[in-house]
């Protein structure tokens, strides 16, 4: 007989074990709809491999690990997808999670399959990949992923095995069905385990409360080098460290691992479900639930599919709603109030309780702390719950980090403990959560003064190279306009200062010579002239052959008009403005000469018939319809955005309407 | 000289503590010298508990400048997003009075929200991309932009100087993966844990099926 340890602490609520297991283990069947979580795990969510409205196997993977704390999701009967969408799923926050929701056919059609009887023969890699892809999860609460766990690193040994039989909270018993309905599988499944790491012992811990387990599990265990090792029921036995403390009496270090005292621990559930992965080759597609409370008629085990919504459960067992204050999944101690009867079973539930008012009641308001310490007694972690918890109301997250936090398991030994009735385990839950989400928002300011730091450190370089550069200028000139003085030649700057003067005074001079002036609107008269008689010559040949160039020697006949007609005025009115000025004054500024001329222009153009004036509209119209088509042909052919082309379009579309618009106006103006 | 000194003991004590004296102060100016600190360390303790979104809400260019001012003597409760909290992480930093957030600086926010580019109304301008204080805009001119979200800080700088305003500030929606298990309320008894339920007075009574 080995020698059992105990561990600090602990409680004896009423265990209500024996209602459930009266009967043997029992077949859900199939429900019409399954609804199948993607992340029925700790990690990250499956992917999806199936589409809507295609038909599924039983067996069959439906959604693949992404990433190595992943694991994939099979089809738990055959039928088609329904949905992926979100949907309601058991957790305590009642928020929607995306699912694949299968409508089962009834046919329970297997896909091909087939698993390795001779597993000796597999290498350990393989095993653990068979794991992995078979989508088994840690079955006792939690749900990390067994391959993960099993992929121990070389460098850690591995002495012991434990497989953790011990199902200490009150009300379940599906591993205990399973001790005594599948030993069989549970040794085999722990063989298989053993291959895997090496251990040099392997203990299967069960809490003396099962003695039916225990019997058929020594009987099965029979020549074999795995041993059955009981021990006095206390809650929380079954947790992974105070389970570690019992068998080997060793401690895990606070915020360690199992590994790190040589320890592996698997759940009985995963064994059997490893069992069925590897020999069978049947992925991990239903469980053993309990449905007990005094709200169903005949609490039992049923063997159900994952996906399995909770309202087709408890109607198997008898549900009477009346009875019932609320559904809570998983036990008494650690489970949690579901927030609807639709959710689905998934590979972490190990039961279903509906108690009765008389059973479960409400609890009574929480008292005053009276610092009695009865929780410090029952603590299986030897934290302070009673220091915690001040510590948690006034939010001092530093002192709660402490006072080890984090190494609280939520097992509910000091809520149950407490006679102030305080609800001390949600007080750690709040705080764990609040402190980790100040970590992540710390990480993310700190990654943000990074790359605030490293924006600014590129801004100032990039100022300091601009300075540089203008400073390397700057020298380049003066050393330019030394080397010209030295060799003799005239300073650039200054001799471009000089060529600037030079040219203003000559401008000015001009501006004095009336004479010059008066020149040059006599000589643009005399072109205009000659342009003009040539362009009529032109237009009357274009006329007597009928060629297509009439039209446009028109307007140049017209536009060379308009322009004779400015030029006799321009040079009337110079003429006069030189009269008037000899009496006054010369006009002091060029801007109001500017001002002069550009009334000018106005009178001249008033000055046009509405044909004219028309017509010349129209040209300009057609001149910018034509360079626009231009544009328009090039950018199809250089294939550019769709928005270019686009935009276009749409002025050859404005301006050929404005074209259409101004037409008739010509014609009649041409025939009046 | 021994005779001296120990006929003059008031002499001998004067003697004793200036030698005792210029001794320790060559030391401590050796060492004032030797181990130099770098920067100013308040200001980078302070700068730990600014909440790093670069907003410049405070008044200055970013939450290092701010956490320096502070370090100065400036009032520590001009930061908007470190809210209340952040004041008073300051205020037991310092030493100082918490004060009540400065409204002139804006409203401490409950929700975050990060910045979303409507990017088929996005003109490519890169206005967005110079005002980013931690370069979590990515695009080129003429080229659509889009806001890398893991990087924003919902610091709000973008949205001003967008010309054809298609950034929106989204705030975080309460999701399954930012919920967490609030503290419980003293007045409602409505709390999930189970255990606290019952307590007999006998365990092992009233509980039995």
């Amino acid at each position: 007989m080995r020698k059992v340890f105990d561990f600090h602490g602990g409680i004896h609520p009423t265990e209500n074990k024996h209602q459930s297991v009266r009967t043997p283990i029992a077949d859900a069947g199939i429900p019409p709809e399954l609804i199948i979580p993607l992340s029925q795990h700790i990690g990250a969510p499956a992917r999806p491999l199936v589409a809507i409205g295609e038909r599924v196997l039983k067996g069959q993977m439906i959604a693949e690990a992404l990433g190595f704390v992943s694991v994939p999701v099979h089809a738990p009967t055959s039928g088609t997808i329904h949905a992926i969408e979100d949907r309601l799923i058991a957790h305590p926050s009642g928020y929607l999670a995306p699912c694949i929701v299968i409508t089962t056919d009834g046919q329970d059609e297997w896909e091909a399959h087939s698993g390795v009887l001779n597993y000796r023969t597999l290498e350990t890699a393989d095993l653990i990949s068979i794991i992995r892809n078979a989508g088994i999860a840690g079955m006792g609460g939690a749900g990390f992923p067994s391959a993960v766990k099993l992929s121990v690193k070389a460098d850690t040994p591995i002495e012991t095995l434990i497989i953790n039989g011990t199902e200490c909270e009150p009300y379940i018993t599906a591993d205990d069905a399973l001790m005594r309905e599948q030993a069989f599988e549970i040794i085999e499944g722990t063989k298989i385990l053993q291959q895997i790491i090496g251990p040099k012992s392997t203990l299967i811990g069960v809490e003396d409360n099962k003695p039916e387990g225990i019997a058929a599990l020594c009987a099965a265990a029979q020549g074999t080098n795995i041993e059955i090792v009981t021990f006095p029921t206390k809650y929380p036995s079954g947790g992974e460290k105070q389970l570690v403390e019992i068998l080997t009496g060793q401690q895990v270090p606070s915020g360690g691992l199992p590994s790190e005292v040589g320890v592996v621990c698997q759940n009985i559930g995963s064994t059997v479900a490893i069992f069925d992965a590897v020999v069978k080759g049947r992925p991990l597609i239903s469980r053993v639930t309990t449905v007990t409370g005094e709200s169903v008629r005949e609490p039992q085990n049923f063997e159900v599919l994952i996906g399995t919504p909770v309202q087709y459960l408890i109607d198997k067992a008898g549900y009477q709603s009346e009875k019932n204050n609320r559904l809570i999944m998983g036990g008494p101690m650690m489970g949690f109030t579901i927030p609807d009867t639709g959710v689905p079973i998934v590979k972490t539930t190990n039961c279903v309780l509906a108690p009765s008012e008389a059973e479960l009641s409400t609890p009574p308001p929480a008292q005053a702390c009276i610092r009695c310490g009865m929780c410090a007694e029952v603590c299986p972690a030897s934290l302070l719950p009673q220091q915690m918890f001040w510590f948690a109301q006034g939010k001092e997250f530093e002192k709660l980090e402490e006072h080890n936090l984090f190494d609280c398991i939520e097992c509910g030994a000091c809520s149950f403990a407490c006679p102030s009735n305080i609800p001390l385990v949600q007080y750690y839950r709040a705080s764990k959560s609040e402190i980790l989400q100040l970590r992540h928002d710390h990480e993310i300011a700190e990654q943000s003064r990074i790359r605030f730091e490293a924006r600014q450190q590129r801004l100032e370089q990039a100022e300091q190279e601009k300075e540089a550069k203008r400073a390397a200028r700057k020298i380049a000139a003066q050393q330019r306009a030394e080397a010209a003085q030295e060799s003799g030649a005239e300073d650039p700057i200054q001799a471009a200062i000089d060529r600037a003067k030079i040219k203003k005074a000559e401008q000015q001079q001009d501006g004095a010579g009336d004479e010059s002036e008066l020149h040059k609107l006599e000589k643009a008269i005399a072109s205009t002239a000659k342009r003009l008689t040539t362009a009529t010559t032109k237009l009357e040949q274009a006329q007597a052959e009928g060629s297509d160039l009439v039209g446009a020697l028109q307007t140049g006949v017209d536009k060379t008009r308009e322009k004779m007609a400015v030029a006799k005025q321009a040079l009337n009115d110079y003429q006069q403005h030189l009269d008037t000025r000899s009496a006054e004054q010369r006009p002091a500024d060029a801007a109001q000469s500017a001002i002069e001329r550009a009334m000018q222009a106005r009178t001249t153009e008033a000055a046009l018939s509405p044909q004219e004036k028309a017509r010349v509209d129209l040209k300009k119209l057609q001149n910018r319809l034509k360079k626009t088509q231009a544009t328009l042909l090039q950018s199809h052919q250089n294939a550019e955005e769709a928005k270019v082309i686009e935009a276009l379009e749409s002025t050859v579309a404005r301006l050929t309407e404005k074209i259409n618009a101004l037409q008739p106006l010509l014609n009649t103006a041409e025939d009046a | 000289m021994i005779d001296l000194l120990t006929q003059h003991p008031l002499l001998a004590a004067i003697i004793a503590l200036v030698l005792l004296a210029a001794v320790f102060g060559a030391l401590l100016g050796f060492a004032a010298e030797k181990f130099k600190t770098e920067g100013n360390p308040i200001a980078d303790e302070i700068n730990n508990i600014l909440p790093q979104t670069q907003c410049g809400q405070c008044g200055y260019p970013g939450c290092r400048p701010y956490a320096e001012a502070i370090a100065g003597g400036e009032a520590i409760n001009k930061c908007p997003p470190g809210g209340e909290t952040g004041v008073q992480a300051l205020a037991d930093l310092l030493d100082l009075e918490p004060l009540p957030l400065d409204e002139e600086h804006g409203e401490a926010k409950k929700i975050a929200a990060v910045a979303f580019i409507r990017e088929d109304e996005c003109i490519g301008c890169t206005k967005c991309i110079q005002a980013c204080p931690v370069d979590a805009i990515l695009g080129a001119a003429k080229q659509m932009h889009t806001v890398i979200s893991s990087e924003c800080t919902g610091c709000d700088l973008c949205v001003e100087p967008c010309p054809v305003d298609c950034i929106d500030m989204i705030a975080e929606e309460e999701s399954l993966k930012t919920w967490h298990w609030q503290l419980p309320d003293p007045v409602s008894r409505r709390v999930d844990i189970i255990a606290t339920d019952v307590i007999p007075s006998n365990p092992n009574e009233g509980r039995a099926a």
